[in-house]
């Protein structure tokens, strides 16, 4: 086991939120297709309100801490705040379009030992990033800021969400990130908007593309690795957790609500009421998602691919419920291995009894047999 | 044993918390992460640059843990030459103000 996996393993049993993501705005001078926030929300925390937050997770033992958006440069009060995170002694990560990041503001940020500058660039072409971003330039003004950053030693890691626009470039995005020595993630999952609104997951892959990139060694490493079906699961597994949403992790808005991750919208509390403590520990939210094992989960557990899969709790939130499958997930896993999920065969089968032929159905059943 | 006198300040590029009765620290240059255990620990958390090594040696190691003086201050010269060497602390002759 790492260090890190040591830590993690600590803090969950010492009921730490090891990792926080603060957004500190959600505004944006960027408009990307598939963002799940609502850009107009008004009524942002001041900057003390803002640095009250990050000294109460001081206080509660958080170590990781990004600060996101939005745009967070947007806030003229943005380095300000990240000198107060570095005063506390966090390793603290920015996530930033960066097109705001002159040669001062690199300089500022190698300057307050900002561990990482995590940058989405959606493709290599100006003509489909740009239209992805809704800002003219950006790509442009986003390359410019990594040269200057990594030409300071600034750690900069480039996350190309993939989606039907930009699935082609993403082996050109990789090469390009390999050029200007930063590292290289994919995320092939676009997901609903904060609200609830599922519109923007039409812009999502398809299975057959997203079984192209599981199936691209570049992405992937060693792909029939990547690629196998699960294991047997063992009782580690079963008494254990989907993810670290709420248990060492949590997302707190730049309106003070408090939720166990960005991607898990369910409301625990608020910071302008409450302390971060008194939501940390006595939420009853919280309670009731940390009491929930995988052997508790009624689809998901008895599933084949329980060992591997990356369900989202989150997801599964919004699909209905917090112990319920995260379809997305159902089709990584399937898209991963050929073999579909139990909440994919229970959905089929329910397709086919109504008389409705849905459209994995028939794979489903020439695989059972 | 000669000991001679120093002054150890924690360096402004690491990140670091107490996790339990240990402290995790890491390097905002390189990331390299370090887990010190209750006796580093408590060297670290007394490194503010203006204490005299000895007297955190005699304070913080030697009362409050189990060991002789003589294993209290080879510890602590261990664990700060180890941590000086990847620039996670820094030792200097005289008092600092940090």
């Amino acid at each position: 086991m790492s260090l890190l996996e040591e830590m993690n393993q600590k803090a969950s049993a010492l009921g730490i939120p090891l990792s926080a993501h603060l957004d500190i705005t959600w505004r944006c001078n960027e408009r990307c297709v598939h963002c799940y926030l609502d850009h107009d929300v008004k009524g942002e925390m001041s900057t003390e309100e803002i640095k009250g937050v990050i000294r109460q997770l001081a206080e509660a033992g958080t170590f990781f801490l990004s600060i996101s958006g939005g745009e967070p440069l947007l806030r003229q009060d943005c380095f300000e705040i990240l000198e107060y995170a570095r005063s506390l002694r966090f390793n603290v990560k920015l996530k930033t379009n960066a097109v705001m990041i002159g040669q001062k503001e690199a300089e500022r940020l190698q300057q307050l030992g900002i561990e990482q500058i995590q940058i989405s660039v959606y493709s290599h072409r100006p003509e489909i990033h740009d239209a992805i971003t809704k800002l003219p330039g950006s790509l442009r003004r986003t390359l410019d800021a990594i040269r200057r950053m990594t030409a300071l030693g600034l750690k900069v890691s480039i996350t190309d969400v993939l989606m039907k626009h930009n699935v082609t470039d993403g082996r050109h995005v990789q090469k390009l990130a390999k050029e200007l020595g930063v590292a290289f993630v994919i995320d092939p999952t676009i997901t609903p908007m904060l609200s609830g609104d599922r519109s923007i997951l039409s812009l999502g892959l398809s299975g057959k593309e997203l079984e192209e990139v599981f199936r691209t060694e570049e992405f992937v490493g060693n792909v029939g690795e990547f690629c196998a079906p699960s294991g047997a699961v063992d009782d580690d597994v079963l008494d254990g957790h989907s993810c670290s949403a709420g248990h060492t992790l949590v997302y707190i808005s730049p309106f003070g609500d408090v939720f166990p991750c960005v991607q898990f919208p369910m409301p625990c509390g608020n910071l302008r009421t409450q302390s971060f403590r008194d939501i940390w520990y006595g939420s009853t939210e919280l309670k009731e998602l940390r009491g929930v094992t995988v052997r508790d989960l009624p689809t998901c557990s008895s599933c084949g691919h329980v060992g591997s899969c990356t369900r989202c709790p989150g997801q599964a939130y919004l699909e209905g419920s917090m112990r319920g499958p995260s379809s997305a997930d159902c089709e990584k896993s399937y898209a991963r291995t050929g073999i579909p999920s139990a909440n994919m065969m229970l959905k089929s089968e329910a397709a086919m009894a109504s008389g409705m032929a849905w459209q994995a159905s028939a794979q489903l059943v020439q695989i059972r047999l | 044993m000669a000991y001679s006198e120093k002054y150890v300040a924690k360096s402004t590029t690491i990140a670091s918390r107490l996790l339990g009765d240990e402290t995790i620290v890491m390097s905002t240059v390189d990331s390299t992460l370090f887990s010190l255990n209750p006796t580093a620990s408590a060297i670290w958390e007394a490194a503010d640059g203006k204490t005299p090594l000895s007297r955190i040696v005699q304070e913080k190691l030697y009362v409050e843990f189990d060991i002789t003086l003589e294993q209290a201050r080879a510890d602590a010269e261990e664990f700060i030459a180890e941590l000086a060497a990847h620039g996670i602390l820094v030792v200097y002759d005289r008092p600092i103000a940090q």
